[in-house]
């Protein structure tokens, strides 16, 4: 039994120490621990590690749900379709503005929102807290649509309230354009995410050591150059984590364009695209490659952050 | 702190409640608006009435949402006690024990969450027809553990790292036996946490659209965001806003209630696995 819920990973770990110095009870930890923690492991790479395998294998065939039997292998010709085509490239930039407006916006209003937190009397402090958490556990898709309802030309409110602005009137139809739509859109998501960076970074500030603030206070620094000093460089960690998730969260962006746009008015995203090959037109093959495209932009992105930002995140989330 | 300082946080405050709260207002106020009073451009809707609701809790539209609800409750619970279940152990195991290998776990959760949900929902959607788990419970249960397992591993090892693991051995050196020590002093010191990841792994179940819209084709197992995001009203000739809004309503409010009855713990669980560990 214990053998065959050991992960295959297990074999091709290498034997640190010699067995003649592993004692008994470290053996016995050793075996213990892959017990415990083999079947989550297995779990997580049965759910993620085998689909995008099978992704990768179906991205080389021309494969048709609606005509299975004209399945056949063209190799890596549906990467070059698919990278020859501007719909893909459109798909890229619209999810590149997306996730560029989004994280640089919830970056400086989470920020702005976790320093009022953390300044907060402690008797508002919990209303504050519970008030933020709100948007974070709303589901986008309810989210989406009460951004969507609050600017459509029937039923929304906004084009009533904000007439006195030039360029809004009654008439104004916000999702008839790509770039009205791209903006609702944005707000709906930075309405929805900014908590979860501003507790990220409100953690961060937590642990800014007070006595250095106060070093810093005593010696006559300003409170711009005590921010620039003292606060930030003690809070990259944190500020580095939730930029690094929540780019990767916003570059898969779904589902307020399912419900906003429907794709319409070129504000089709990368995943939208990968699901409207896939799901609603049943092209396993183009879909399936649009996937690993997705799937390698991901790593990309990733990789160049935890390189580029020197992000250590076995540090930074306390791996010990 | 001075008198004009606190005011202008307490102001701040404020706009932050009101920034929190504003959507979900509006869309509590359209719920409660007739069809007539959609078009008005009110933000109140005037006159309430609960028209929304009774169509989809008894009325024309009921048989589309009351089971898209079932299904909902069903799945995310489910997937949620796997996912914690599994986590448990792990983060017992990476907490507690001395083993190689636990820094490829605790990186595996953090591929898998980074993990771009559609990349595998293309070939699910083959495989689960193929294999007939299109369109099933299990068939989307087990796509939510790539969702809830890794933030569960994550968030219950930090939690489980500040367990001092020393007064189960006093707790044994007092005359307990092991399983008891385990039981009467390392359980309740473990379970807030346990609680806590539950609770932010059922809100990101509860929060899939992707998986829920593509693996499922009818009432069978699709889940609300899916069945809101298909939603036509009860007929195709009807604005589906006021149903729509009112079903938003409805499938908020468990998640504002848990929010608002364990918000301490979830605000340390989510910062807990993400900042310190």
């Amino acid at each position: 039994m214990s053998t065959t819920t050991l992960p295959p990973s297990e074999k091709t770990q290498p034997v640190s120490a010699p067995d003649a110095k592993t004692s008994d009870r470290a053996k016995s930890e050793r075996k213990l621990g892959w017990l415990l923690a083999g079947p989550a492991l297995v779990v997580m790479l049965m759910v993620t590690a085998y689909p995008i395998a099978q992704a990768v294998y179906d991205s080389l065939f021309d494969f048709r749900l609606t005509d299975p039997d004209n399945r056949s292998f063209t190799g890596l010709s549906n990467y070059g379709v698919i990278l020859s085509d501007w719909l893909w490239w459109r798909s890229l930039l619209v999810t590149g503005f997306i996730t560029l407006v989004t994280v640089a916006v919830e970056l400086v209003l989470g920020f702005a929102l976790a320093m009022v937190m953390a300044k907060a009397l402690s008797t508002i402090r919990p209303v504050l807290r519970a008030a933020i958490l709100i948007p974070y556990a709303v589901i986008t898709v309810v989210s989406a649509f009460a951004w969507q309802f609050a600017f459509d030309i029937q039923t929304g409110f906004v084009n009533s309230w904000f007439g006195w602005v030039p360029g809004i009137s009654a008439e104004t139809d916000w999702f008839g354009d790509t770039w009205t739509s791209l903006l609702v859109i944005c707000l709906a998501e930075i309405w929805k995410t900014t908590p979860f960076i501003s507790l990220l970074l409100l953690a961060g500030l937590a642990q800014v050591p007070e006595v250095l603030q106060e070093a810093a206070k005593v010696d006559g620094a300003s409170w711009w150059q005590r921010m620039r000093k003292v606060t930030l460089p003690n809070m990259k960690a944190a500020i580095m984590v939730a930029l690094l998730f929540r780019t990767l969260d916003a570059f898969r962006v779904f589902d307020s364009i399912f419900i906003m746009t429907g794709g319409a008015n070129a504000t089709e995203s990368v995943s939208f695209l990968a699901y409207r090959q896939t799901i609603s037109r049943l092209e396993i093959g183009l879909g399936s490659a649009v996937s690993v495209l997705l799937f390698l932009a991901v790593v990309f992105i990733a990789m160049s952050f935890i390189k580029g930002f020197k992000v250590d995140l076995s540090q930074t989330r306390g791996d010990a | 702190m001075s008198g004009k300082e606190k005011a202008w946080w307490g102001v701040a405050g404020v706009a932050i409640v009101l920034y929190a709260l504003f959507p979900i207002a509006w869309i509590v106020s359209l719920s409660f608006k007739a069809p007539s009073a959609l078009n008005n451009g009110n933000f109140l809707p005037g006159s309430p009435t609960t028209e929304n609701y009774s169509l989809i809790l008894t009325g024309g539209a009921s048989d589309l949402f009351l089971p898209a609800l079932r299904n909902s409750f069903g799945i995310c619970l489910i997937a949620t006690a796997i996912s914690c279940l599994l986590a448990m152990f792990a983060a017992y195991a990476i907490a507690r024990l001395d083993f190689p290998g636990k820094k490829f776990i605790l990186g595996t959760a953090l591929a898998v969450a980074i993990f771009p949900v559609i990349s595998i929902v293309t070939p699910l959607f083959n495989l689960w027809r193929n294999i007939g788990l299109y369109d099933t419970w299990p068939g989307l249960i087990i796509p939510y553990l790539s969702l809830t397992l890794p933030i569960s591993i994550w968030t219950m090892s930090a939690f489980f790292r500040e367990i001092p693991w020393e007064m189960e051995q006093a707790a044994q050196v007092d005359g307990a036996t092991t399983w008891q020590a385990f039981r009467k002093v390392i359980v309740p010191l473990a379970a807030p946490g346990v609680f806590t990841t539950a609770i932010i792994a059922f809100f990101i179940a509860w929060n899939d659209f992707v998986y829920g819209i593509s693996l499922t084709s009818t009432e069978a197992a699709r889940p609300v965001p899916a069945a809101l995001g298909l939603f036509s009203g009860a007929s195709q000739f009807e604005d589906p806003t006021g149903a729509i809004a009112a079903a938003a309503v409805i499938v908020t409010i468990p998640v504002v209630v848990l929010v608002l009855l364990f918000q301490r713990r979830i605000v340390a669980g989510l910062t807990n696995g993400a900042v310190k560990g």
